[in-house]
């Protein structure tokens, strides 16, 4: 039997202390003082520029970034978390290849645009080093806000609604707060519990109180909300992870990507962290690129990612799938999973049918291919669970399986908006979740200071 | 092969680079190993009179200012003359002409304003076999307040004195440097030419603080808390020191002088700008400061590779090639319409032109067409200002086209005329030479 490194099954250990450390540092190293001078400089401080038209909580980049090139990295900063007070997990979770940087003049020119990503982290990290804040909390209003969720969107909601005065309770159903940040981001992506500080960074403006272990449905009930707070903001996320519709997939060893990638993040010891030594993952997103990636780095032999469709269909963007191959990730393309292969109730395999367009409709083509695995991940989406909301009370309306909310992100119920994953018209990214979560909270603010309750 | 050969009055050197007087001159070891990397001659720094030397300061004797890249723009130093003993400087001269006969040495001079003073130096230094001599007149720190340096050259009847002086007691040639910090540096260059110089050599450095520390609000450099004005140079000063040397190359009063150009020069490029202008060599410092020594082995290359691809055979084929085209602004033709054009297949869509145009000067660029982000220069506002083209960050991609005589020039509604007619002929100019018709 082989040991170490090329353990058969699931298991941890496989490689030594350093291998882990060095595998899950930092993936985009900080720039120094002096790094950050000369890319800021490369930034041609546009008019109307299209890095800030194509972020979703246009943050005003040109400005930030000549900010720094002069030397004023907390008025830097400032610009920042004016627009997105969770600048500083955007800086590093964003796929700017897909938003800012892709529309940057000198990506367009050059193919090598601004690092905005990074330049925004320069500046939100010492801001954040020196716990500068830059929003006094007012005289309290005396109004109350019941946040669900303290992932991205119910913290920008909570902060901008601080800053407007009013109390806010925020109820999570995790241990921590953070949401994805904490739970759902790739390790190496938010190193040094970054996710943590910046909870702390955010609420210690004041009048956000995190209860957690605080579930909807289950501890408490929305018109329970409805009824003692002034209003009520919906950010809990997606609860359910879709299925892979194939033969056998309760096996031992097929799990959700999501509690890996959520597992993994909460480790303290990397080494304890069991992974399989042939591991295939189902999906084409960033979760499944997440998944796939960490497996690697934990020191599974081979990983796969199949995905049912083209390459040109992939969620994950060009960079994340770059960096999946840079990591020795191999990523198949038009197989789709039919059966998990178990021997002794342990995944042995996984059977994959070839699928083909017909028409405008995917289809298998009957064609099929075996893989031997010994862990299946499955990242083909997660979904909106709704029954917590709808224990009692009026029931909300959804939309295609999703919260459904006007521009300002008011539901169908009086005194409640929503924002983030869970609702309709969400592009599951961090930095939407934010730019909603505060657009909703103005909102509530706009209700509750005009005519004193929502 | 272009022959670059250089002979600025009487004193041959391979190649028309010397480095200036400065600190990469003060002795023979920085002067040989120039001469190794390839340096067509020196001047040496700046000797005074027998005695105690002059001391420096011991803190920071150089401030700059910098690009993002740290990419150094521009230099300032409050170093005096050579704090080395006359004798040991001397010694070095003869020594080093003798080793490298084909070099130009030229000794750099500071005394005080009196004839004895001069009297008792050139005879020393003529005993180096030096091949001339230049009069630091600019040095803008220090001994300008003991009454010298920029304190003669800012005096044109100063100057004429001291070169007169110096051409009554010396057989070597005479060049004459000047300081920029003077309202019109005609006037000394004229003083010299008066006295009889063979040559001026300009810019020397220019009065700057680089920097305020606003921890402490201090000047740059600080020595001890306290700053003094030092001499500027580097790439920075080019712009200013090639206007002097045209100034003078198109004085009717100095036409024909020779000129050794000083002032920012990096490249061969430089040099040939500084050439075309009207300087029979150049010199340089800062460039070398910065990078050493061997800069001098890409200008010489480079100018080579120039006159050769321009058919230009030897230096007098480029000297003041550029003189005649500068003139007066009044001599401008004032038919002469160009209007910028921009490459949409060059344009990378930053928007700099149309924010540079929309709220500094004629609104003749537009940002948006059909819905589209599109920048595009509206003819009826363009003025031809070149503004759009300085702001664009892509080389070539806004041109300003010049209008054909007899095209439309929309911003006017006239033809464009194909006569020549400057401001002294205009029918506004109440000065006007000749009425108009």
């Amino acid at each position: 039997m082989a040991t170490g490194h090329f353990k058969e099954g699931i298991a941890g250990g496989r490689l030594s202390s350093e291998q882990y450390a060095d595998n899950f540092s930092d993936l985009h190293p900080p720039l120094d003082h002096h790094e950050a001078l000369v890319e800021s400089d490369r930034c041609y401080f546009c008019y109307d520029a299209p890095c800030m038209n194509a972020c979703p909580t246009s943050i005003d980049i040109p400005l930030f970034i000549r900010q720094i090139s002069t030397g004023n990295p907390i008025g830097s900063a400032k610009t920042i978390f004016d627009q997105n007070i969770l600048g500083g997990m955007c800086a590093r979770v964003c796929p700017t290849e897909t938003l800012c940087e892709e529309v940057c003049v000198r990506e367009v020119a050059e193919g090598k645009p601004v690092q905005i990503g990074r330049l925004q982290r320069y500046a939100t990290d010492v801001a954040m080093s020196e716990n500068k804040q830059f929003y006094p909390r007012p005289e309290p209003t005396g109004r109350t806000v019941a946040v669900v969720g303290a992932g991205p969107a119910g913290l920008a909601a909570a902060h901008r609604l601080a800053r407007h005065g009013h109390d806010v309770t925020i109820l999570e159903a995790r241990p921590k707060a953070g949401g994805l940040n904490e739970y759902g981001i790739a390790a190496y992506k938010s190193v040094d519990n970054f996710a943590q500080a910046e909870v702390d960074y955010v609420t210690s403006i004041g009048g956000i109180d995190i209860q957690n272990g605080k579930a909807l449905g289950r501890d408490y009930q929305l018109s329970d909300l409805i009824r003692n707070y002034d209003a009520v903001f919906l950010g809990m996320g997606l609860g359910g992870v879709n299925a892979l519709r194939a033969d056998g997939e309760d096996a031992d060893g097929v799990t959700n990507a999501v509690e890996f990638i959520a597992e993994l993040r909460q480790a303290s010891d990397l080494s304890g962290l069991p992974v399989g030594r042939r591991v295939v993952v189902i999906g084409g997103g960033m979760t499944a690129i997440d998944a796939a990636v960490q497996s690697k780095l934990l020191g599974a032999e081979e990983v796969t990612i199949c995905y049912r469709r083209g390459q040109e269909h992939m969620n994950a963007s060009g960079f994340e799938q770059d960096l999946a191959a840079a990591n020795g990730v191999t990523i198949r393309h038009w197989l789709q999973p039919k059966r998990v292969i178990a021997e002794g109730g342990k995944v042995s395999g996984i059977e994959l049918e070839y699928t083909a367009m017909n028409g405008d409709k995917l289809a298998g083509t009957g064609e099929t291919l075996t893989l031997v695995a010994d862990q299946v991940f499955k990242a083909i989406g997660q979904s909106f669970v709704p029954a917590a909301l709808n224990g009692s009370g009026a029931s909300i309306e959804l939309e295609a399986g999703r919260i459904k909310v006007d521009a300002e992100g008011r539901t169908s119920l009086a005194k409640v908006w929503a924002g983030g994953d869970c609702i309709f018209g969400g592009d599951d990214l961090t930095v939407s979740a934010v730019a909603q979560g505060r657009d909703a909270a103005e909102s509530i603010n706009r209700a509750l200071t005009s005519n004193g309750r929502a | 092969m272009a022959d670059i050969r250089n002979n600025f009055v009487g004193i041959k050197s391979p190649n028309p680079f010397w480095l200036a007087s400065a600190p990469p001159t003060d002795k023979a070891y920085n002067v040989i190993r120039a001469f190794k990397a390839g340096w067509g001659g020196v001047v040496w720094k700046t000797l005074g009179e027998e005695g105690p030397p002059v001391v420096n300061v011991n803190g920071p004797r150089y401030g700059a200012i910098w690009g993002a890249d740290r990419r150094l723009l521009g230099l300032n130093n409050i170093e005096l003359i050579t704090d080395r003993d006359l004798q040991v400087n001397l010694r070095e001269i003869k020594q080093v002409k003798k080793d490298w006969p084909d070099r130009a040495i030229v000794v750099s001079l500071m005394v005080p304003c009196v004839e004895d003073a001069w009297k008792a130096i050139l005879p020393v230094v003529e005993e180096t076999e030096a091949d001339g001599i230049e009069l630091n007149f600019g040095c803008p720190h220090g001994m300008s307040e003991r009454g010298m340096g920029a304190a003669v050259g800012q005096v044109p009847e100063y100057i004429e004195m001291v070169v007169r002086w110096c051409k009554q007691n010396t057989r070597m040639p005479v060049i004459t440097k000047l300081t920029p910090n003077i309202t019109d540096v005609r006037k000394p260059a004229r003083a010299a030419h008066s006295g009889g110089t063979d040559a001026v050599s300009l810019i020397n450095t220019i009065n700057s603080i680089t920097g305020v520390d606003l921890d402490s609000f201090a000047p740059q450099p600080t020595i001890d808390g306290k700053g003094s004005h030092g001499g500027y140079c580097g790439p920075a000063v080019k712009p200013i020191a090639m206007n002097m040397v045209a100034e003078i190359a198109r004085d009717p009063e100095t036409h024909g002088l020779p000129i050794s150009g000083i002032g920012g020069i990096t490249t061969w490029r430089d040099a040939a700008e500084f050439m075309a202008l009207g300087a029979g060599n150049v010199q340089v410092c800062t460039a070398a400061m910065t990078y050493g020594f061997k800069i001098v082995q890409e200008m010489i290359a480079g100018l080579e590779n120039w006159m050769d691809e321009k058919g230009h055979a030897s230096l007098d084929d480029i000297v003041g090639r550029a003189t005649p085209n500068v003139t007066d602004w009044q001599y401008l033709n004032l038919n002469y319409v160009a209007k910028a054009h921009i490459d949409q297949d060059a344009c990378i869509k930053c928007g700099r032109c149309h924010i540079a145009c929309e709220d500094t000067s004629h609104q003749a660029i537009t940002s948006m067409v059909d819905g589209k982000r599109h920048f595009e220069v509206i003819e009826a506002e363009c003025v031809g200002c070149n503004l759009c083209v300085n702001v664009c960050p892509v080389e070539n991609c806004i041109t300003m086209e010049p209008l054909a005589a007899g095209a439309m020039d929309q911003r006017t509604g006239k033809p464009v005329s194909p006569v020549y007619a400057n401001w002294t002929t205009h029918p506004n100019n109440p000065m006007a030479k000749v009425a108009a018709e």
